[in-house]
């Protein structure tokens, strides 16, 4: 289970207050406006930014002055998930030692993880050589060797056309099947949500409502998904 | 993340070296007892001859920079990248070489001379506050259109946009658009010529002397060599530093936007500079500009080349002193830099440290160590480690504008992902900020071994017959009128600090790389 208690982080003018549970192995989609505090939030999990009040939980674990490398937390971003002047490979391996000192299992972990996202043999290539697709899925292989129990996407999708957007979510989803692990995506379509989430949260005027069940939300949906939805 | 052991180390190191050679300069001066001390009507004048070549030197860079600058920011031409380049390059352009270039094209028997001799003129009289200023407005013209290109660049192209639609021509667009600039411009390139005009040493050793062009910078090395009045030389250094120290602190008020970076490349489309004798003008500017800076350098390639032959043995053993000099003070300057750039990320100030070293000059920092060192040892036998000491000192502060932008950018790109994935102290160092800082890492250390190399400072002062670096033997064979050695000396050193930047730069760059 991951509760966020009572978290509220001030930032200029506006605070941002959450406070909820969600159970392990769950899939949340955060769904909102631009701005209403979806980053925000995840950037709180990641451990980038302390809140000024509250905790966070995971497994009963106090996390809340734990290093963002410390967490149980891997996070793929908008962009920059790699490091530009490594070879793929490397980036992949960063995701089982800092150090990238790799014994030979490890070596061969990596590979395996390449293959399953279906980079087989480019390893030793660039990031920059890479399409924008094969760039998310090595960033997914790396969160395959991670093997951290909670998974964080903020939108490493966004620039992606639909259908290779929608590869990376089956993606996404056959990994969290592998690994079990809770999934915490940002996400403007509902779509999206409906592909991949079992739970849904609207985001909004820097709150966040409890997670409900995906179907349910969207057959009934509250003041707020409405108006971001509009009509 | 990043263990603060070797910050502290690096930057209490710098600050040693920059503050413990002052403390000495004030004590000595002290205990001479200040009031015993006249301040005689040689130092009034010396002092006086300081501050006029300095405000000479300045205004003249900036005001002929602003023709070529605005040439440069409006024309488009084959070559164009080339000479902005050319711009770069006095600032690691051996400062004797130039020197003796210039002597080649403005001296007695030079290029200059000859041509108005054939109109049955005298020769040009080089010696003195005219070559003095010469030679700094050959140094601070290209830097001065760099600050000014890069400030006739930060003009939006809406403006000219604006402009055109209006309707606005020649001076009319100079006054809305130009004028405003240059008001805001000027000031701090003027000011940054003048502190840099203010403590150069090489130049007036050899171009100035006498009671008539004595700067305070010779004139401390005169008390020190000729008389070795150290008492004396600590005033005068006390005196050099308050000043400078003052012109440096006003000179950091100032936004001069120092144009050392690139981006200088754009041309803005203009539609007010399209008449003829806009044309002509701008022609003129640039072809004058590239003239002055070549000549003087073709003229002792040439010289040099039949000078390489008859170079003495002293010249190549000075060859490989300089060469372990600007090797040592590379790798010393760049074990400073490292750390200090790596805690400036987070703490802006801590770049300041480096600064100290511009208000110092070499040569006062040169009379300090002496007065440390003379107590201990014979300070003649540490000329080399003092030389490659104080070069690193001197380059720091311009290998910490180059670093910490690109260690900053590099946290700002990919800081998040290091964290998340747990990448901290050495293993953050090795595969994230050395990597993306590998550039200008080359790009500093270039500069550093360049500048070295080419260093004629703190060397004149503590070297003894039997030893010197390449530009202090190239001076000696100068002043022993020995031209075709120096010349064949000087080639010599413009190509191993060319080289020696080269080799760093290029080493930077590595292979292609997303």
């Amino acid at each position: 289970m991951l509760r966020l208690e009572n978290l509220s982080l001030t930032q200029g003018v506006f605070t941002m207050t959450a406070d909820m549970a969600l159970p392990a192995g769950a899939r949340l989609a955060l769904i909102g406006p631009s701005g209403a505090g979806k980053s925000t939030l995840l950037n709180l999990i990641a451990g980038f930014t302390p809140p000024d009040q509250g905790r966070i939980t995971w497994q009963g674990d106090d996390l809340t002055d734990a290093a963002p490398g410390a967490r149980p937390v891997s996070i793929l971003f908008q962009d920059n998930n790699h490091f530009p002047h490594l070879t793929v490979a490397q980036n992949v391996g960063l995701g089982l030692r800092p150090a990238l000192k790799l014994t030979a299992a490890e070596a061969a972990e990596v590979d395996r993880a390449l293959d399953q996202v279906g980079l087989a043999g480019m390893g030793t290539r660039k990031p920059g050589t890479l399409s924008g697709g094969q760039q998310s899925r090595a960033a997914l292989a790396r969160v395959l060797v991670q093997k951290k129990p909670i998974v964080l996407l903020d939108e490493p999708f966004a620039a992606l056309g639909p259908a290779l957007k929608g590869e990376m979510l089956d993606l996404v989803a056959e990994v969290l099947d592998q690994t079990g692990a809770t999934l915490i995506m940002v996400s403007h379509q509902p779509e999206d949500a409906r592909a991949i989430a079992s739970h849904v949260s609207v985001v909004a005027d820097r709150t966040i409502t409890p997670p409900q069940e995906t179907e349910a939300l969207f057959t009934n949906p509250p003041q707020a998904l409405r108006d971001y939805l509009g009509g | 993340m990043i263990r603060s052991w070797p910050v502290f180390l690096a930057a209490g190191l710098v600050l040693l070296c920059l503050i413990g050679p002052l403390i000495a300069v004030f004590h000595r001066a002290g205990e001479a007892g200040l009031t015993s001390l006249t301040f005689s009507a040689a130092d009034g004048a010396a002092l006086r001859f300081s501050l006029l070549q300095s405000v000479l030197s300045a205004s003249l860079s900036v005001l002929l920079a602003i023709p070529v600058s605005r040439a440069l920011a409006r024309r488009r031409f084959r070559g164009r990248a080339a000479l902005i380049t050319l711009l770069g390059a006095p600032f690691i352009l051996p400062v004797i070489v130039a020197v003796m270039g210039l002597l080649a094209v403005f001296g007695r028997n030079g290029l200059m001379s000859d041509l108005l001799g054939l109109f049955g003129l005298p020769p040009v009289q080089i010696y003195g506050l005219h070559g003095v200023v010469l030679a700094h407005v050959f140094f601070n013209l290209p830097l001065a259109t760099r600050i000014l290109l890069q400030a006739w660049q930060d003009i939006p192209a809406e403006r000219f946009r604006l402009a055109a639609t209006l309707r606005l021509h020649g001076w009319q667009s100079f006054r809305v658009l130009e004028a405003p600039m240059l008001m805001r411009a000027l000031p701090g390139a003027w000011l940054v010529i003048f502190a840099l005009c203010l403590s150069s040493f090489a130049v007036v050793l050899v171009l100035g002397g006498g009671p008539k062009a004595t700067t305070l910078e010779l004139a401390i090395y005169q008390a020190f060599r000729f008389d070795f009045d150290l008492a004396r030389a600590a005033m005068l250094a006390l005196v050099q530093t308050v000043l400078v120290g003052i012109v440096a602190i006003v000179a950091l008020g100032q936004d001069s936007g120092q144009a050392l970076g690139a981006g200088l490349d754009r041309v803005v489309q203009r539609w007010d500079a399209s008449g003829v004798m806009a044309r002509v003008l701008d022609a003129l500017a640039l072809v004058l500009a590239t003239l002055f800076l070549v000549l003087p350098i073709a003229m002792l390639v040439w010289d040099g080349l039949w000078g390489i032959a008859q170079l003495p043995p002293q010249v190549w053993r000075a060859l490989w002193v300089s060469l372990i000099v600007a090797l040592s003070s590379t790798a010393l300057c760049m074990a400073l830099a490292l750390p200090i750039a790596l805690a400036a990320i987070r703490h802006p100030r801590i770049e300041g440290i480096g600064l100290i070293g511009i208000v110092s000059s070499p040569l006062v920092l040169g009379t300090g160590l002496f007065l440390i060192i003379h107590p201990f040892a014979n300070p003649l036998k540490l000329a080399f480690v003092v030389t490659a000491l104080v070069n690193a000192l001197m380059a720091l502060p311009f290998a910490l504008r180059v670093l910490v932008p690109a260690l900053r950018e590099a946290e700002a790109g990919y800081g998040r992902l290091a964290d998340a994935l747990g990448l901290t102290g050495y293993a953050r160092l090795r595969l994230l900020l050395l990597p993306r800082a590998r550039r200008p890492l080359g790009f500093a250390a270039g500069l550093t071994a360049a500048l070295s190399m080419g260093d004629l400072g703190v060397i004149a002062l503590f070297a003894d017959p039997n030893r010197a670096t390449l530009p202090l033997q190239m001076y000696r064979l100068m002043s022993a009128y020995r031209v075709e050695a120096a010349a064949g000396a000087g080639l010599l050193l413009l190509a191993s600090s060319l080289a020696l930047f080269w080799i760093f730069d290029r080493g930077g760059r590595g292979h292609v790389e997303a």
